[in-house]
This record gives C-alpha cells, structure tokens and sequence, in this order.
C-alpha cells in the first residue's frame, strides 16, 4: 500500500508546471553508473490487512509478559502501566509532532516537558532536569562527560556494583573522550567505600554508584557524597525513580548529578526501547547540561508561554563546542511518565514503593526458605530486587521454570564476580502473594528434581 | 489574512487560543489522586524503620501533582490542543522529513508480543522480535548498498557517534591512529559534535559556488591524519553531490572513510545507494525515512549500517542466524562495545519494519519520486518570490530558499515563519543551513497532497504580497497561536526551569552571558 496522495492527473499537473515528461527527470543530477540497480531483494507491497497479520504472527512467536509471571528486572521492570499514559501520551498532537522549535504552536509538548522537568527535579532532588535523553544507560556517560569537563580532571570511579551494560556503554562512550574509569569493587553488594577513599584523588572528575544498586542493595548515598567531595569531585548516581517512594532523594543527600532509566515511569518494557534516559543535576552546572531544556517566559502580550532554552549548548548552535551531541531524544517517553507522575500522585508513589518493598521482603524470605538456597546478601537493605544463590545453575534453573510459566530473574554468571550462582529477582506491585508462592513452590519442586548440586556450577569468581 | 483553505488548521478547534492551559500543579488539591493499588490479601507488613535504615529513608513528601484522572486527561489533552502536529497539517520542517505516519505500525507496536517483551529474556523466547531485527537489517543493506547493521543508536546522532567511533576503532587495528574528521560547511550540527565526542578534530569544507562540496579544497586539506569525510547527500541545500564518486575515490585515496549522514536519505530510498558511491557507513534515521512518528522530539531510531570491513566493530550484540533460529552475538571482540543500555528504540524498528512491508521495494522507490516531485513543484511555485539560496534545479527532496528579497523590506525569515503560523501551517526550517542568508528550509515530503502543496504555496506568496507593502504586521505575528511571539531571550535571561510552589519562589539563575 501507499501513502502517497497522488493522483495520475495530479501528476501530470505537476510535471507540466515542470515542463517534465517523466518524473525520472528530476534524478537527473545523480550519475546513471551510481543508479540503483534492479532486482534489490525487498518484499512486496503488501495491504494493510497483510501487515497487521504478519506483525501479529511475530509478535505471536514472543513470550511476552502477558504470558508469563515476570520476576525479571536489573533495570527494565514490569510495572503496572495505567490506561491513561498511553491514551494521552499517544495522542497524534503530541505522537506526531516534532522538537518545538515553533514555540507558539508547540505550546502542549513545552508545557508538558517543563512539567515533566520538574516532577524530575522532584524526584532526584536537584533544581534542573533536562528534557529526556536516549536511556539511563547513556544518560550516565552523559553525566560522566559533563563532570569530566567542569572539572577538567580526567578519571571517573566507577563502582562495580553499577549494571555491566552501564559499565560497558561508559567504557566505549569513554574511549573518544580520554574519560579514564577506574573500578571501585563491591563489598558484601554495596559500593567499598573505603576503597572509593583510597583511590579519589586531585584527578578525580567524579564518583559513580546506582541506587539502588545492579544487586538490589540500597547505597549509601551521603556517605559515597562525602568522600567524593572530600577531593573536589562530583558524586553522580544513577537513581531508580520510583525508590523515591521510599529513599530520599540522592539530590538531598549531596549527589550533584543524578540520572536514570525512566522505563518504570509509564513506560512498557518494549524489549528495551524506547523508554527514556533522565538527568538532573545542581543550578551551577545547568550550563553544561545536555540536550534540550524547556523554560518559561512570556508573550508579546505577558501570558505566560514555555521555549527551549540555553540553546547556545546545543550542537545546532554551538556545533564541536556543543555539551553533547543529542537532538532527537525521547520526548515522547518523557510525557508519557509526566502523565503516570500524576497519576500516581504522592501518596501512590509512597504506596507502591512500600508495596514493592512488602513483596520482595516476602519474595526473598520465600525463596531462602528453599533448602539450598540463601540470600547472598542478608543484612543488606533493598527495595524490590535483591540476590539469591541457588544450589543449582540458575540458567537451568530458569529454563526449566519457564514450563512453569515463570521467568525467575537474570542468572548472574558473568555479570557480577563471585555471583555465578547467583539470581537476580525483582518484585513489583505487579505480583502478587500467590505469584510468589507459585515462584517458591516451583523452584522447590525444580532443584529438587536437578538434586544436590544438579546442574549446579562451582561458586567461582567471575573474572571481568 | 488566515486562509480558508480546508488544508489548514484553525487553532480555535482547540477550544481557545489564548486561554492558557494551567500547569498540572496548579489544578493539584490535597488528597486527590488517580492511583489505585491491587488488594495486597494476606501479604506480611513490613516495618520501615526495620526494614530500611534512617540514613535512606525519605524525610519529606515528593511533591508530585494531586489530581484525578479526569483532571489529568482534561489537563493533557488540553495541552495537546494547543500543539500542532503531522495529523493536524502540513509541517515542511526542512532535514526532518514530517511525513504522514501510519497508524497500522502503531497497532504492531503496542501488541503485547513486541511491548510487553523484557530485553533479557532468553534469544528461545523472542524469536519473533529478532526476526524483525534481522529482516530489517536485510532491507536496510540492500537499499543501502552495505554489508551489516546495528540497531542500537537510539537518534541520528547516536548514530554518528557509533559510526565515528568505528571508523576510529577501525583505524586503530590498522595501527593507523588518525586524528582529524572532515564535513562540509553545509552539515548538520550534530556532525561536528559527534566528532568531538569521537574524540576528532574537525576540519571544516568550504562548499562551491554550485552549493556542492568544492573538489579543490577537499583535496587540499586531505591528508594520511583524516579518519574520516562526513557528509550528507543529497545535501543540506536539497541538492545531490553529484562528484560523489570523486570525492570517495580521494578521501580513499588518502586512506580514509566515508561517512553518510541518512538525514536526506529519503530524496533517493530505491534511486541509487550510499554503498555503490562509496560510502562505508551509514546512519539512517528511521523516524525520518521510515515514517515513524517524531513523538514531538522523539524517540527515534538511528540504526548504522556499515561496509563488511567494517561489520566486526559495531557494537555488541548482534543478531545472527543459527540453524532455523536468531541469537544475540555477543562474542564480538573486536566490538566497540555497547552504545544503549538494550537492543536500541526497538519499538520504533517495529513500526520501521511494518512501514517497509506496507511500501515494499517499488513502493519505496516511489517515496522518493514523490518526495522529489513533490519538492520541485513547490519550488516551482515559490522561486518567481523567494529566492533559491543555491540556484541549482532540479533539487531532490528539499530546498532552501532565502528571504532575501524579504529581508530588505523589513520581514526576516523568522516574521515569515510566524506569519506562516497565522495562516495554518508549521514554518519550514529557519536559519539553516548557516550558509545560505535568511534561510527558509523547506521539505514538503510524498506524503502531501498538489492541495496542500498549492495552499501553502499561496500561504507564502500571500506572506511575500504582505512584506513588499507593509511588513509590521508580520512583526506581531503569530497572533492566532495559542500565545504570541514568546520572549526567549527572557527565558535564558532569567531562568525558571521548574515549577515552585507559592510559599517557594523559584531561585531564578543568573544572567546567561552565552546566549
């Protein structure tokens, strides 16, 4: 099918206005030997009909979360999406339009995205948010880059308690920018402080911790504050925002830039994207921000009106000096949690933090109940996810519960030393009681069936 | 003045101009709210104070908006009469390609079989969503004229980032560090940062007096330090680089790549292809050429497609065929490493893919010829007033006028585009690209109609009629918009980037000496 409008005499109109035969007259400046050959390998035009059934049939050859009872999470997590977010976040004025680089007739998407910045600001507890960047994964390289270039020091510390994807992204995104990382180890699933002190020094740009973190364990947040500022450097943490129902804000306790994935906001898991990437960081560094940034002024005649602002950062002014090199960002992903922000409300936020926290509480007790299994980190504090170790191999373990109609979390083998037999488990308000006891009945009736150590694998550190 | 065109797009539908719309805040009462929590039945309490130590708690309430649910959507669809968009009308924003969207792709997204997947479940479990990556990869090469993709980057940009960063990594396995990045004049902005980023230096290329880039300044600033040439073709003035197989041979020659920026990949998808002129790599922007909706500043997708000796460096994982099923490869070592947290904005490839089944291969290649025609027409119909800023015919999917002319009778481009607003549609792109004075950067794109081509056209003219007699109202406009001519130098002057509530006055920054 097409979605030209053009009719054979529109055509012919238009072409005689040209003083064209042939609208393959107007291809004329590209060489004929750089033509396009015949015969490319692309599919048919097919009816509507037909593209719906084809996408239908592929989707149908997924597992969806539909299907089974997600425990699933480190990062992208299966919160309750309410109807509303979509219904208004997918509206065609806001869904097809573009950056707002026409305030006047923009005025929705602007307003919508101050709004947005401030229910960040509320969150993280920082004064400035900027309007969305492309995921939390590279709104940490971001905030790595804006400290590295307000200090001119060079070395960012980064805890090896931060999600390995983070870490991977950081270390490429790093590799143009002469950013050196150096790694702070985990101690008993929290950030080594000690260590952070040890290694912080004049060159340090920044200190970099997740709360809570890749684990599951809530951080200190004030503590990691002060020994980075002890050497002048900035503390940046990546935040889930929805612990702000329960954690206080790592702005409030001297984080200088917090950032974070904004999936859990109203956004699906859409297999990982598009969600979006937050940033937030203190007034004194808003001039090193990336990407756009949404403020308020007037009209010609004093009402109150919204424009993109401080653009001097950005690459369509400032080009090489520019603070990043972003422009399409995720706008739309930002309303979307505007939209779920005020659904939720405080008091919902407060709920369903405190209802995340009673389910994984349950979850972990549930689970370490199970002969052979314990938590890895038992006198850690966390707040919907949290580490188990089985006394078989946990992608086995795994596979064999999808028969079960569960998906029991992220096998950490390779991903955290130490931790291969490691699982990594997320609770959401999503689930409940029976779903958990449904996950402990089944991995009980699992390791027993694989046996003692069935499956199993020795408890050797993973090497990175 | 305002047109009465059935194309146009009256702003009282929206139920106002100028009735502002307050801030979710603002309609905000204590104790109301929208959220509801399932019945927790027999689940155990739990103690905070136990369960969390004092040093995380939180000591004071987030104050987020306390509204209703019909609070929130009077509130947001409120703002969204107040936004203008592809489906309201035309919206020529030059180097965006705002095509009409199909609503069929929304519909495969939001199947719970692509929405509700989570990125880390097993490659047995998404056999269906690695399809749509893999078969879209293999469209992408054949019109491309490549070897391989990743569909990580998330934006164009993100999408050069990646590709400079291979180049770079590239160049590196060579043991032939190179420190220099060459782009034309004309290139986007996003160019030259992103090769900052990359960790190059940027050369700059003066275009000619055709708008093309100019061989024998190319040729003298080449050298063996140039990782790379960036450039964008057809152009940023709309206008194909037709010694593009020249400039390919000397930037080889001189053992660099080639980078193509997809941005204008629309003017030519079907017509002739990045690869067989030379280029090695590739950024294509899918909310562009793909129709997937702009989602008033994204998400996007800016998938990179590159030249098989480039295909070991993208980064990790990628998607392979294993027997009679799809796996993530992530045993890539020579891999950059990884530049999203996931599979990139793989929602958006889904609605590219549905797009690419609609079209098929003639029905993309038919894109382009309207796309073209499309653009030429309207010139056509504009150049006898406006000025061409490059006055080079025929132009591919865009062009960029000048408003000059305008200018000296006292309407810069900036009144001609508010003046637009007045009469129903969206500007075209204003003051871009830099090198063209008073620029007025038009895209139509295929997907509009002779009508809407020929309304505003005479939107346009009726502007240019306005100017050469009296210009001043042009200076009040827009004054049908839901707000006039908004101050932004009071915006970065005296910064208010949050809501405060009352008893809280917002702490306003200092004067921005930069902007």
């Amino acid at each position: 099918m097409s979605y030209q409008p053009h009719t054979s005499e529109d055509i012919g109109r238009m072409l005689a206005a040209l003083g064209l035969d042939d609208v393959d007259e107007l291809f004329r400046p590209i060489p004929a030997e750089l033509r396009a050959p015949a015969g490319l390998d692309l599919p048919r035009p097919h009816a509507e009909q037909e593209v719906a059934a084809e996408l239908a049939r592929l989707a149908g050859r997924n597992r969806h979360l539909d299907e089974l009872t997600c425990f699933l999470g480190a990062g992208v997590y299966d919160h309750y999406v309410p109807a509303a977010v979509w219904y208004l976040a997918g509206r065609g004025e806001f869904a097809t339009s573009y950056t707002p680089y026409q305030p006047e007739m923009s005025q929705g998407v602007l307003q919508a995205l101050f709004e947005y910045q401030t229910l960040i600001s509320e969150l993280t507890g920082l004064e400035v948010s900027n309007a969305s960047l492309y995921d939390g994964a590279s709104a940490v390289a971001e905030a790595a880059t804006m400290a590295v270039a307000a200090s001119r020091r060079s070395e960012v510390l980064v805890s090896g308690a931060v999600a390995p994807r983070v870490r991977e992204l950081l270390e490429t995104y790093s590799r143009g920018l002469d950013i050196k990382l150096l790694e702070v180890g985990a101690l008993d699933g929290h950030t080594d402080l000690d260590e952070v002190r040890g290694k912080a020094g004049d060159q340090t740009a920044a200190v970099l911790l997740a709360q809570p973190n890749f684990l599951g364990v809530v951080e200190d947040v004030g503590a990691a504050a002060r020994a980075a500022h002890r050497v002048g450097a900035r503390l940046l943490v990546s935040f889930d925002p929805l612990a702000a129902g329960l954690l206080e804000p790592p702005g409030r306790l001297g984080a200088d830039v917090v950032v974070g994935e904004g999936q859990a906001l109203g956004n699906h898991p859409n297999f990982g994207g598009p969600a979006f990437g937050f940033l937030a960081c203190r007034l004194e560094d808003v001039r090193r921000l990336p990407g756009r940034l949404v403020g308020e002024t007037v009209d010609m005649t004093g009402r109150r009106g919204f424009v993109l602002t401080l653009q001097a950062r950005e690459q369509h002014i400032r080009r090489e000096k520019a603070t990043s090199n972003i422009c399409t960002n995720q706008t739309l992903n930002a309303i979307a949690a505007a939209v779920y922000l005020g659904w939720l409300g405080p008091q919902g936020l407060e709920e369903l933090g405190h209802r995340c926290l009673r389910l994984a509480r349950y979850a972990a007790e549930r689970l370490a109940a199970i002969p052979g299994v314990r938590l890895a980190f038992p006198e850690q504090p966390f707040v919907k996810e949290f580490v188990v170790r089985l006394p078989a191999d946990p992608a086995e373990v795994c596979r064999r519960l999808v028969d079960h109609g569960l998906l029991a979390g992220l096998p950490l083998a390779g991903l955290a030393p130490g931790l291969a037999d490691g699982l990594l488990v997320a609770v959401t308000e999503r689930r409940s009681k029976a779903d958990i006891d449904r996950l402990a009945d089944a991995m009980t009736a699992v390791l027993a069936d694989l046996g003692p150590g069935g499956g199993g694998r020795e408890d050797q550190g993973v090497a990175r | 003045m305002t047109s009465t065109s059935f194309e146009t797009v009256p702003w009282a539908a929206g139920g106002g101009a100028g009735e502002p719309e307050r801030l979710i805040f603002e309609r905000s009462s204590p104790g109301r709210r929208a959220s509801t929590l399932a019945d927790a039945g027999d689940l155990p309490e739990v103690d905070l104070g136990r369960a969390l130590p004092a040093w995380a708690r939180r000591t004071a309430p987030v104050r987020l908006p306390e509204v209703s649910e019909r609070d929130l959507v009077r509130h947001y669809t409120r703002l969204a009469h107040r936004n203008y968009a592809v489906d309201l009308g035309f919206y020529p924003l030059g180097s965006c390609t705002m095509k009409y969207n199909p609503k069929v792709a929304e519909v495969a997204a939001a199947l719970p079989g692509f929405a509700r997947l989570h990125p880390a479940q097993p490659d047995e479990q998404v056999q269906g969503a690695l399809e749509v990556l893999a078969r879209l990869e293999h469209a992408l090469c054949e019109l491309t004229g490549l070897a391989a993709a990743t569909f990580q980057p998330a934006a164009g940009a993100h999408g050069e980032l990646t590709g400079l960063l291979i180049i770079r990594a590239y160049h590196e396995a060579r043991n032939d560090p190179r420190r220099r990045v060459i782009i034309p004049d004309a290139a986007h902005g996003t160019n030259p940062a992103s090769v900052r980023l990359a960790g190059f230096e940027v050369t700059t290329v003066a275009s000619g007096p055709d708008g093309l880039v100019d061989l024998g300044s190319l040729e003298a600033t080449l050298g063996d330090d140039v990782a790379a040439l960036m450039i964008t073709n057809p152009n940023t003035l709309g206008l194909f680089e037709r010694n593009i197989a020249r400039v390919a041979e000397l930037v080889h020659g001189a053992g660099g790549q080639l980078y193509y920026d997809g941005a204008n990949f629309n003017a030519i998808l079907g017509k002739a292809r990045p690869g067989d002129m030379g280029f090695d790599v590739v950024h294509l922007n899918l909310h562009k050429t793909f129709a997937t909706p702009h989602g008033g500043g994204g998400p996007g997708a800016g998938p990179l497609v590159v030249a098989s000796h480039l295909a070991d460096f993208r980064p990790s994982p990628v998607v392979v065929r294993d027997g009679d099923h799809w796996r993530w490869d992530a045993d890539r070592p020579r891999s950059i490493g990884r530049v999203h947290g996931w599979n990139g904005n793989f929602g958006i490839l889904v609605r590219a893919f549905a797009y690419l089944l609609a079209n098929g291969g003639d029905g993309l290649r038919d894109v382009a010829e309207r796309a073209v025609l499309n653009a030429n027409y309207l010139l056509e119909r504009l150049e006898a007033v406006y000025q061409l800023g490059y006055p080079s015919r025929p132009v591919m999917h865009e062009f960029v006028l000048s408003a000059r002319k305008q200018k000296a009778q006292g309407a810069r481009a900036l009144d001609v585009a508010k003046g637009l607003i007045d009469r129903g549609f969206h500007p075209p792109t204003v003051y871009f690209p830099l090198i063209v004075e008073e620029a007025l950067m038009v895209e139509p794109t295929e997907t509009e109609s002779v009508e809407t081509l020929d309304a505003f056209a005479d939107a346009m003219l009726d502007i240019a009629a306005q100017a050469a007699t009296d210009a001043s109202p042009l200076h009040q406009a827009p004054t049908s918009a839901p707000v006039g001519r908004l101050d932004e130098a009071r915006a970065a002057r005296s910064l208010v980037v949050r809501w405060h509530p009352p008893s809280e006055p917002g702490q306003a920054a200092a004067a921005d000496p930069a902007s």
